[in-house]
């Protein structure tokens, strides 16, 4: 092991490097199965921390950066891994239950800190994301990882990005000491709803993720106000905590899961809630989708649009979704289908909205709504300037109006707008949601 | 029309804003020497650069603007783009001349024509700060190839020296023929000879690295194919994100 993480330069010998290439394959090997078990966290975010480089390696991106994307598309921004995939727990979604028949293995501390290094090194990545099973107890785990990232830190001093899962359980001491490393803490609801948790992972309830979420946030403004009096207040999780839902395991609607969404943004200051589409995993309970059933891609992609829209566009939940209207659109957009639902908002003259009414129009996104603004300072803006500067015009020219717009009586009939829009924009779905199909018939 | 031709430098460019007010020729057009045609029909001037004419301009940018956005115009010089630079040329003249609050016109071309072009030059440098992918060389030094579609490598020299302040690296431009090196103080430009030079299109330089590079090199192929996610393969927004014309010098990206 020392032979090949020592920064010693020179070249190897004949026995070393035969004795080497058989730990470079268990490494190998290990690398295979606990980045396949810690794939279905789909949080990657590399953001919002701005970690300084004092005098070691490191630092941390404030946008954050994806250093390559795999071959489903998802961005590759970290060394994504499990400690262990060795669980006491069953949850029937995931792949690393203990009741599944996968390979099991576990890194030693060393070796989570000489890939991260070496990895780090070399610019692949921005930083390291560690979870694991639970094996033995909460404690005993949550103490393991607290090892690494203190190796971290303090011996290689890293200053690149570490996202850390907070082990539900664990006790706060061990809890509050990993936070003065890593830059953002998650745990994962796992299921939207109580009662889907239950179903397929008896032993796990909210509470128990709810506990930690709020200690953690708790802890982060307990250190921002020491930080406004005594200025050299260490960092607490500098990037803020997040949370993910699986999404398709169990019959929730959409505005379940946006409520829950929407309640745990508001309550716990989450920086994201993702929404991960279930995959279904070897031999999982008949209570889930059975294997070969395709991600619900769709869906997922438009409940991030929903989040988009509560977070940065200003819209209430009920406005997108409520208990009449309990599902999103799968061939639309949500602001889209808001706008179709709301006839009466429009048109929008953009030469004299305000921001706020013209990021609310299909098409016109918040970079746009600002040209916008700047723009019309110096002139009435016609529509081939708008067209220019970037809108998805084929939609947002039934919403709003130019200086140069035709007038129009009456309100535009909105079933026949939608089929309009729909024939005119080549959405990259229309082939997505026909690919589940056709398969029935090829 | 008068043409000025400059010496392909960000200074000499500058020097071409002085030169177009100092004789009042407000329909100049700045061209680098090394893309230069004479034409029949327009008369030209060559501009020497001179350091305090080109920092008398720079000065004067940053107090009409900000150094923020000064420094945009630096971005999209770096585009090496004909258009773009003419473009640029004609916002500097005008806020000169006092159109102070000319760059927020979305509505006039060569505006959105900057600001797109401006837009792209920092995509690429972002890329770079994501696709470049050092080798640790037997000398414990890191180096990584690039031939990014734009000259960005000033544009990340800080961000590199920053994060990677404990180890020596160098990081080519195959393309334009120069890079950055740095030594653990300070980046420098550094231009390598025709021998080693010779090397990048065999694969010798290989040979230099440092035996346990090639571990990590394989470590790293194998996490790439472990944390994809088979049944959520989605080639296209792969290829978006990862275009080919960056993969030659992705370590993932090799069979």
């Amino acid at each position: 092991m020392s032979y090949l993480f020592s920064n010693l330069v020179r070249p190897f010998h004949a026995l070393e490097r035969h004795y080497i290439k058989g730990i470079m394959e268990r490494i190998e090997e290990k690398l295979r199965i606990l980045a396949d078990a810690a794939k279905y966290d789909v949080s990657c975010s590399s953001s919002g921390s701005k970690r300084q480089n004092k005098g070691g390696i490191g630092d941390a991106s404030a946008s954050g950066i994806c250093h390559t994307y795999t071959e489903d598309g998802r961005c590759v921004s970290l060394l994504k891994i499990l400690l262990t995939n060795h669980c006491i727990y069953d949850c029937a979604f995931c792949v690393s239950r203990k009741s599944s028949d996968v390979k099991r293995a576990a890194f030693t501390v060393e070796e989570v800190v000489s890939l991260t290094m070496n990895f780090y090194r070399r610019n692949y990545i921005e930083g390291l994301f560690l979870s694991s099973g639970i094996f033995k107890d909460a404690d005993f785990t949550m103490e393991r990882l607290l090892r690494i990232v203190k190796k971290l830190r303090l011996e290689e001093r890293y200053n690149g990005y570490i996202h850390l899962k907070t082990i539900p359980g664990a006790s706060e001491e061990l809890i509050k000491e990993a936070g003065l490393y890593a830059d953002r803490m998650s745990i994962n609801l796992e299921l939207p709803t109580e009662t889907g948790l239950k179903l397929v992972a008896p032993e796990k309830d909210h509470d128990s993720v709810r506990k930690p979420l709020a200690f953690v946030n708790n802890t982060i403004k307990t250190f921002q106000s020491e930080r406004a009096v005594i200025r050299h207040t260490p960092v607490f999780v500098p990037a803020g905590q997040s949370t993910q839902m699986v999404i398709g395991a169990t019959p929730e609607t959409d505005f379940q899961i946006m409520s829950v969404a929407d309640e745990f943004y508001r309550n716990y200051n989450l920086k994201r809630v993702y929404y991960s589409g279930y995959v279904p995993v070897n031999g999982s309970s008949p209570l889930l989708p059975e294997i070969g059933t395709r991600p619900p891609l769709v869906r997922e992609n438009r409940l991030y649009q929903a989040d988009w829209l509560l977070r940065f566009y200003d819209f209430r939940l009920d406005e997108i979704l409520n208990p009449k209207f309990s599902q999103l659109d799968l061939d639309i957009d949500p602001k889209l289908g808001w706008a179709l639902r709301n006839p009466a908002f429009f048109p929008v003259d953009v030469n004299t909205a305000d921001y706020k009414t013209i990021i609310r129009i299909p098409g016109i996104g918040r970079q746009s709504a600002l040209k916008i603004i700047r723009a019309r300072a110096f002139g009435q803006l016609r529509e081939y300037q708008l067209k220019r500067l970037g809108i998805a015009f084929n939609r947002a020219r039934y919403f709003m109006r130019c200086s140069d717009t035709p007038f129009r009586l009456g309100e535009p009939n909105m079933a026949q707008l939608k089929s309009q829009i729909l024939k005119t924009s080549h959405t990259k779905y229309k082939s997505l949601s026909l690919e589940g199909q056709l398969t029935l018939f090829s | 029309m008068t043409v000025y031709v400059y010496d392909g430098t960000y200074y000499g460019f500058l020097c071409c804003i002085f030169e177009c007010f100092e004789m009042k020729e407000w329909h100049a057009v700045p061209v680098s020497e090394s893309v230069h045609q004479s034409s029949f029909f327009d008369s030209q001037r060559i501009i020497t650069t001179d350091a305090s004419k080109a920092e008398r301009v720079l000065n004067g940018l940053q107090q009409r603007i900000g150094k923020s956005r000064a420094s945009d115009f630096f971005r999209v010089f770096l585009s090496e783009d004909p258009r773009a630079l003419t473009a640029a040329f004609r916002l500097l003249v005008a806020l000169f001349r006092g159109n102070g609050n000319i760059l927020e016109n979305y509505g006039n071309d060569d505006v959105l024509y900057v600001a797109q072009t401006l837009k792209k030059v920092s995509r690429e440098r972002h890329r770079m700060k994501a696709f470049i992918r050092f080798s640790k060389s037997s000398d414990g030094l890191f180096f990584a190839l690039v031939e990014p579609d734009f000259n960005v490598l000033p544009l990340i020299a800080s961000f590199f020296a920053r994060r990677y302040a404990d180890q020596n690296w160098l990081i080519y431009d195959v393309k334009r023929n120069y890079g950055i090196y740095y030594d653990k103080l300070t980046v420098v430009e550094v231009q390598l000879d025709i021998n080693i030079r010779k090397q990048f299109e065999t694969t010798q330089v290989k040979v230099a690295a440092d035996e346990r590079n090639a571990h990590f090199e394989q470590l790293w192929k194998q996490y790439f194919k472990s944390t994809n996610i088979e049944e959520r393969r989605n080639m296209k927004l792969h290829m978006q994100h990862v275009p080919k014309r960056y993969w030659k010098y992705l370590v993932e990206k090799q069979p």
